[in-house]
């Protein structure tokens, strides 16, 4: 990782759930849902973290907004650790990063309207609720929505595009650096997500945001990122600028998940299967490298050791960093697209 | 030249959910054929009417639907089919498969037990041949260790399995027509593929017929032969798979596929249809599409306007075809 200053840095981030279950009701098994994650965010960029379902991706996000206590880790924002002596509290915390969460419904209270909704955060945050009823207006004006025909209105008379706009105003409206959006355009339809992809873009550039921008969808994060985090069964297997991961992939489960995106070319349709199996339950998952049960290179040591996350050996330092102990696995060219 | 009716023939189908607040036109006259071995997807949008269709051609909506039209099955017509004889269809010569197979699985019952008894029902065969042809079905659609797996019930399986054994099931009496409603869209990437690859490879060797609903252009890229459009309940366009997407006629077609978010973008703005689909209980007069559309004139927010065929299975609903 380097030293350039982050706006946002984890390390070592950790969190296992207790499996209860027999007649005793005794810890039987462990989820381990994200196991020893490190990432650093600049200000001004935006990290896609992309992987399958199960591979902890929005456990990361959760852990990062405190919604869930992590077992272990040490998070700093701007330099300054959360929760340390000296540091900041986790509620300057949340003032500071935001989050838009994928189901438009379930994150808006359904008795509130769109403007109390968007102006609750910062009346809590001790504005005057003229003051912050302006501020919504104001916001929900900047993401699309005519405020006089919309601030009355309840979450049940908007679209899922209408909402998610809501969503994107309401994580505005503290005035945020950090905007972690999880999921956030992938229950809407295709047409309607290019509109929220568009204002995401333009909001970046006006409040000079930061985005973590989470999602299972490659084509979205490879349009909108500029580094990418690659995640499998609850650890980083490959991160380094979007160029470099989706050109010349270096972890065979990176270069396995490229392939199986569905082509656009109805003559250059997928003809051979790039993985096969489902991916392992994170409930007790494989020793050593997780992903050495659908992996071709696997040998004794992808048992025996965890990967650590590093330049290739004997390849000059560079950010495009894979945890993988198998150089041979490193260097197939991708096939398919 | 061959005179026999194609596999599937929908006529004129229009759904209407009649409620209390006035009536949804979920599906206006949408006419489709789909030949023998002929792969069919009805590409849209939520609320487009795709699922609804499907749905209306299995006898699955409730009855406050009302159903108007004709889903000929070479060619008998089974929406004016008997109880009786709708039962022996479904599942017999028409089946379907769907997007959680959670749902469409008995939870109760083994995959085992739920495949022999689908072919018992059918054709009456006995409990040991119908066990000896649902082991086949596990393999046939790759499950590891199938004889194992024919003894596990559903929630013992992988969101993949489960999805191969329903599969299996929908197969299970050898159906002309299968009807597969996003069978891959609560899966992950890399599974998706792998479902695809195995519908392609059944329907090939089996010579089936496939209707198969989806949202996603890049999924209908991998699977069709032809493609239809729907847009607010419509048929808007139809062709061959190359044919829409590389040279789409109607608007909303085009406007689809340049939304297509995609790397080689990256940096530039994406294309969009401005603005949102119409209530399907306040449909415009003229053509649904017309408030969004770049092409539209005077005529178009009056009149509907009519399918003009193109070429041989080609159509645009479309006043401005490109």
């Amino acid at each position: 990782m380097s030293d350039a200053p982050a706006l946002l840095r984890v390390e070592g981030l950790t969190k296992h759930f207790p499996v209860h279950g027999g007649p005793l009701n005794r810890r039987v098994a462990t989820v381990r849902a994200v196991d020893d994650v490190s990432l650093a965010v600049a200000a001004g960029e935006t990290l896609g973290i992309v992987g399958e379902s199960g591979c902890g991706k929005s456990t990361t996000a959760r852990l990062l907004m405190r919604l869930i206590e992590p077992d272990r880790g040490r998070l700093l924002f701007d330099g300054r650790e959360v929760g340390a002596a000296g540091g900041i509290d986790v509620t300057t915390l949340r003032r500071q990063m935001q989050m838009v969460f994928q189901d438009s419904y379930a994150s808006l209270n359904p008795r509130m309207t769109i403007l109390g909704s968007i102006a609750y955060a910062p009346r809590m945050h001790g504005l005057a609720a003229r003051a912050a009823d302006a501020r919504a207006e104001a916001l929900l004006d900047r993401v699309g929505l005519e405020p006089r025909q919309f601030a009355r209105r309840y979450p049940h008379e908007l679209s899922g595009g209408q909402r998610q706009r809501v969503n994107i105003a309401r994580a505005l409206a503290l005035q945020p650096r950090l905007v972690i959006l999880d999921e956030a355009v992938s229950a809407l339809d295709k047409s309607v997500a290019a509109q929220v992809l568009n204002l995401l873009a333009d909001l970046k550039q006006q409040f000079n945001l930061t985005y973590l921008f989470i999602s299972h969808d490659l084509n979205v994060v490879e349009y909108i990122s500029d580094r990418v985090l690659v995640m499998y069964l609850g650890q980083v297997v490959e991160t380094g600028p979007v160029a470099a991961i989706y050109g010349r992939p270096r972890h065979p489960y990176t270069r396995a998940l490229l392939a199986s995106k569905p082509t656009l070319d109805p003559d250059r349709r997928t003809i051979s299967l790039p993985l096969t199996g489902d991916p392992p339950n994170p409930i007790d998952p494989p020793s050593g490298c997780r992903f050495r049960t659908r992996c071709g290179f696997a040998d004794a040591v992808c048992a025996a050791r965890t990967p650590p996350l590093a330049a290739p050996l004997g390849h000059p330092p560079d950010a495009h960093l894979v945890a993988c102990h198998v150089p041979a696995a490193q260097q197939q060219a991708i096939h398919g697209h | 030249m061959d005179t026999s009716p194609p596999a599937l023939e929908v006529d004129e189908l229009s759904v209407v959910f009649r409620g209390r607040e006035g009536d949804m036109a979920a599906v206006t006259a949408a006419s489709f054929a789909v030949a023998r071995g002929e792969v069919l997807t009805l590409l849209g949008e939520s609320g487009s009417g795709k699922s609804v269709t499907l749905k209306a051609m299995m006898g699955l909506l409730p009855g406050h639907a009302c159903i108007t039209g004709a889903v000929r099955v070479a060619g008998r017509d089974i929406l004016t089919l008997p109880a009786a004889a709708l039962a022996k269809a479904r599942g017999g010569e028409l089946s379907m498969i769907f997007q959680e197979p959670m749902a469409a699985l008995d939870p109760v019952y083994t995959i085992g037990e739920q495949i022999a008894e689908t072919i018992i029902q059918h054709e009456g065969v006995t409990w040991r041949e119908a066990a000896r042809r649902a082991l086949d079905l596990l393999e046939r659609v790759a499950i590891p260790s199938a004889a194992r797996r024919l003894r596990n019930y559903p929630h013992e399986l992988s969101g993949g399995m489960r999805q191969r054994a329903m599969i299996a099931l929908a197969l299970a009496c050898q159906p002309t027509v299968l009807l597969a409603d996003e069978p891959t869209t609560a899966l992950d990437v890399t599974v998706q593929m792998q479902i695809l690859l195995l519908l392609r490879e059944l329907q090939r060797e089996l010579g089936m017929s496939v209707v198969f609903v989806t949202h996603d252009v890049g999924v209908a890229a991998e699977i069709s032969d032809r493609i239809a459009v729907m847009y607010a309940g419509r048929l808007v366009e139809t062709g061959t798979v190359r044919e829409v997407m590389r040279q789409p006629r109607h608007p909303y077609t085009a406007g689809l596929l340049a939304s297509i978010v995609h790397g080689g973008l990256r940096g530039r703005r994406l294309e969009t249809i401005p603005g949102s689909p119409p209530s399907l209980a306040a449909l415009p007069p003229g053509c649904a599409f017309q408030p969004r559309c770049a092409r539209a004139d005077a005529r178009c927010g009056t009149a509907q306007p009519p399918s003009v065929a193109l070429a041989p299975g080609t159509m645009a609903r479309c006043f401005h075809p490109g």
